[in-house]
């Protein structure tokens, strides 16, 4: 029976695992003094994701240790996968970076906790102008009126197409001044089954697909306040449809074959001749010789409010219990800078936040209409987010894919998501 | 002698118990003297009573330093055991009253969010998906029995090979397997839906179909228990004595008879074993689930496990007291199949 003791113990303890995860991360704090300057070198940590710029990040960090000989930053890559989770127990615990990366759909919820340091004092210091980086961006890092994060780049949204496919069809490339109903009939006429081309893809996403169409149909994804939802209304409806049509019609793959092979693999491959895709992924196709020269950009097409983009970007913000507050601040006041935006846009990973340093992105790859990308900044929304970002993005995911399968007739989803995302937002309080 | 025994003397003579001149029935055989007539100041020490023969003191110097070095030894899991799972265990059952926030703080919200979650139909979906896992789980133990049987027949050919080859999977990370059998699932490009189009079967978008994606994945779960289970039922076949082979031989009986009617009963504590292992880890269901299908699958609400929802609501969804509250009715869900199976035992398993 010595076996059976021994498995009794296991199948106790086994469970306990799972409970293990749950139990981590507590205590709060983050008071916030002014900042004193510190005699004696110090070291500082800057928390990033992307490893493709790390090479620009470090070269910002050696000309900002070379004019602040006393304090050195050291850079701290996570991918992004495990980057939030990571933050949110290190900060939780005390341990956060000094200075690290932030999203949208995670800054209110940052702010709203007291883990980010509001940056009134850094940027007097610095002597920033708020007025260099696009509004929407600027809009986006700023919680309860006091700023947290300074744009550090921004992406907006275009449609990549196939050249040869657009060629098969005898078609014309879409201009830049093209609207929905071109797209719409250029995703039919490219559609061609026999070769399993399908004339665009239609998946169920947000930022490269209804975060723009519902603005551009003069709808809203949330509210400016960040407190009601804007699923309900007759243009976000526009918006969806604009998506749902082409799947229903066969212009796109269907979202079960879209989960099989991404949208993006199928575009790459000459499944797929229009693919809405954010300007990070410029770098992409520019690397892949087969693509570098077949494929280009176009902004979106004009809706009936016009073309609108959402943009988004990263943000530098400083951890509210940073123990080296006042070189925090020199730094992510020299990041805010012109030359860190030069340094990024010479790089060519990203799209320097700072306005006037994006001619050096749009030149780095002259063989794609990059500048579709830049000019959208004029008449971009901000990226949907509220404190707790997640609690709905869930929802979003879960009822609108059952709109895009045709489980749920989009009029009757848009419905019952608002409610739940209405409810989800009132918890936030 | 006297110094030997003065305190002991003392003691009893203390007590008043003993017969005069001190000596009680001799030394070395300690073991005679009554309850009450113990040392007093040291209560109840184990073990002294019932073990004549031994010198008392000796031995007890000796005990003091074995419970001591047991102690330093067991010290380390011990602490581990308490650090890393009962006070888990004791925090997740708190933070299940609260309801607290991403950064902590938190707020007593009393049996706020069982009401909650016993109310919310995506419990009672995701266990029963948790369910229909575990049962297609368990056809795996029959599945690694013949395997295990036939790879112990006498005489096979490279066994050794054949145990690595099903061993692999066990030594390869399950993420790395998800990513694998997705692309071999793959509705458009799959090796899956190529071979059955050879055979004239047209094939499915087998992760991404509601009413395929669960088995697919379960199938994987399988495939990757696989190595261990027949590992372990290959050790207990060889530990069956090849004696009742022999004799069921002369009576007749054939390989098959001789599996049911030998191997399987002698190995019944093996396939208990096993069962109880699989089991648990089916109800815990959560890496294939993670890699291989997604909250952007349409067949997510058919496939999300207990454990999948618990993630998303307290690390993607930031609820973390309404996660501790499903991972207590996750640990009660085990703990109670567990000891169903216990139960159920014996009517089936033979301790030789």
């Amino acid at each position: 029976m010595r076996r059976t003791s021994t498995l009794a113990a296991t199948a106790v303890l086994t469970p306990l695992l799972v409970l293990g995860l749950a139990a981590c991360g507590q205590s709060t704090g983050g008071a916030t003094a002014d900042a004193q300057p510190e005699n004696g070198p110090v070291t500082i940590s800057y928390g990033i994701w992307d490893k493709n710029q790390v090479p620009a990040m470090q070269k910002i960090a050696d000309e900002f240790h070379t004019a602040n000989p006393d304090v050195t930053v050291k850079i701290q890559v996570t991918p992004f996968k495990q980057y939030f989770t990571t933050l949110q127990t290190a900060a939780a615990g005390g341990g956060a970076p000094d200075v690290f990366w932030m999203n949208g759909p995670n800054v209110k919820l940052y702010a709203a906790n007291q883990q980010l340091l509001p940056l009134d004092q850094t940027i007097s210091r610095a002597k920033l102008d708020l007025g260099n980086y696009p509004e929407a961006l600027v809009d986006l890092y700023t919680y309860e009126g006091k700023t947290y994060g300074i744009p550090k780049d921004f992406d907006t949204v275009g449609v990549w197409y196939n050249k040869a496919l657009f060629d098969a069809k005898k078609l014309a490339y879409p201009k830049d001044d093209w609207t929905w109903a071109d797209f719409q009939s250029a995703a039919r006429a490219l559609t061609d089954k026999t070769k399993g081309v399908y004339g665009a893809a239609a998946p169920v996403e947000d930022q490269a697909g209804f975060y723009d169409t519902i603005p551009s149909a003069g709808g809203q994804v949330i509210d400016a306040a960040g407190t009601k939802s804007g699923f309900d209304s007759p243009e976000a409806l526009k918006g969806i449809e604009f998506w749902t049509s082409l799947v229903k019609d066969g212009a796109s793959p269907t979202v079960q074959q879209m989960t099989d092979t991404s949208p993006g693999d199928l575009f790459k491959a000459g499944k797929v001749a229009m693919y809405w895709n954010g300007s990070w992924a410029a770098v992409e196709y520019n690397g892949v010789p087969e693509l570098k020269d077949a494929v280009n950009v176009a902004p979106v097409p004009a809706g009936p409010k016009g073309q609108v983009s959402v943009i988004h970007g990263l943000g530098n913000v400083i951890y509210a219990r940073t123990k080296h507050q006042d070189a925090a601040q020199k730094f992510v006041g020299f990041l805010g800078g012109e030359r860190a935006a030069q340094i990024q846009a010479e790089a060519g990973a990203v799209i320097p936040a700072y306005e006037g340093t994006q001619e050096a992105w749009v030149t780095s790859m002259p063989q794609f209409n990059l500048k579709a990308y830049v000019d959208e900044v004029a008449t971009a929304v901000p990226y949907p987010a509220s404190k707790n970002t997640k609690a709905w993005t869930t929802l979003q995911t879960d009822i609108l894919t059952k709109v895009w399968n045709g489980e749920v007739d989009a009029a009757t989803g848009l419905k019952d998501l608002a409610t739940q995302m209405n409810a989800a937002l009132a918890k936030e309080k | 002698m006297a110094g030997v025994l003065s305190d002991t003397q003392q003691a009893q003579g203390a007590d008043g118990a003993t017969a005069p001149g001190g000596v009680p029935s001799g030394s070395g055989s300690r073991g005679d003297t009554p309850a009450p007539c113990r040392r007093r100041g040291r209560p109840g020490r184990p073990g002294r009573r019932g073990r004549p023969g031994r010198s008392g003191r000796g031995l007890s110097r000796m005990r003091r330093n074995d419970l001591f070095w047991a102690a330093v030894f067991i010290l380390p899991t011990l602490l581990g055991l308490v650090v890393f799972y009962l006070w888990p265990v004791v925090r997740t059952l708190l933070i299940s009253f609260t309801e607290t926030g991403p950064f902590g703080g938190s707020e007593f919200v009393g049996l706020a969010n069982y009401r909650e979650l016993f109310g919310d139909a995506r419990l009672w979906e995701t266990m029963l998906n948790t369910l229909k896992f575990t049962v297609v789980a368990l056809l795996g133990i029959p599945v690694a029995l013949v395997i295990a049987a036939l790879l112990s027949t006498e005489g096979l050919r490279g066994v050794r090979i054949y145990r690595v080859l099903y061993f692999l999977p066990v030594v390869t990370m399950p993420a790395a397997v998800g990513l694998i059998w997705r692309t071999l699932y793959n509705g458009d490009v799959g090796v899956i839906n190529a071979l059955l189009g050879l055979v004239g079967i047209e094939g499915t978008n087998w992760l991404s179909n509601p009413a395929t994606a669960l088995y697919a994945i379960a199938g994987v779960g399988i495939w990757l228990g696989l190595g261990t289970q027949i590992v372990i039922f290959l050790a207990a076949i060889q530990g069956v004595p090849k004696d009742l082979y022999e004799a069921a031989a002369l009576d007749g009986a054939g390989r098959i008879r001789q599996f049911w009617s030998i191997t399987l009963p002698q190995i019944s504590p093996s396939v208990f074993f096993i069962s109880v292992l699989a089991v648990i880890g089916a109800l815990q269901t959560f890496d294939l689930i993670f890699v291989m299908t997604g909250p952007t699958n349409p067949a997510y609400p058919q496939t999300e496990t207990i454990v999948a929802q618990f993630y998303q609501r307290g690390f993607v969804e930031n609820q973390q007291g309404y996660a501790a509250a499903i991972a207590l009715v996750i640990l009660v869900v085990i703990v109670a199949v567990t000891a169903l199976q216990f139960r159920l035992q014996k009517k089936w398993v033979h301790y030789v």
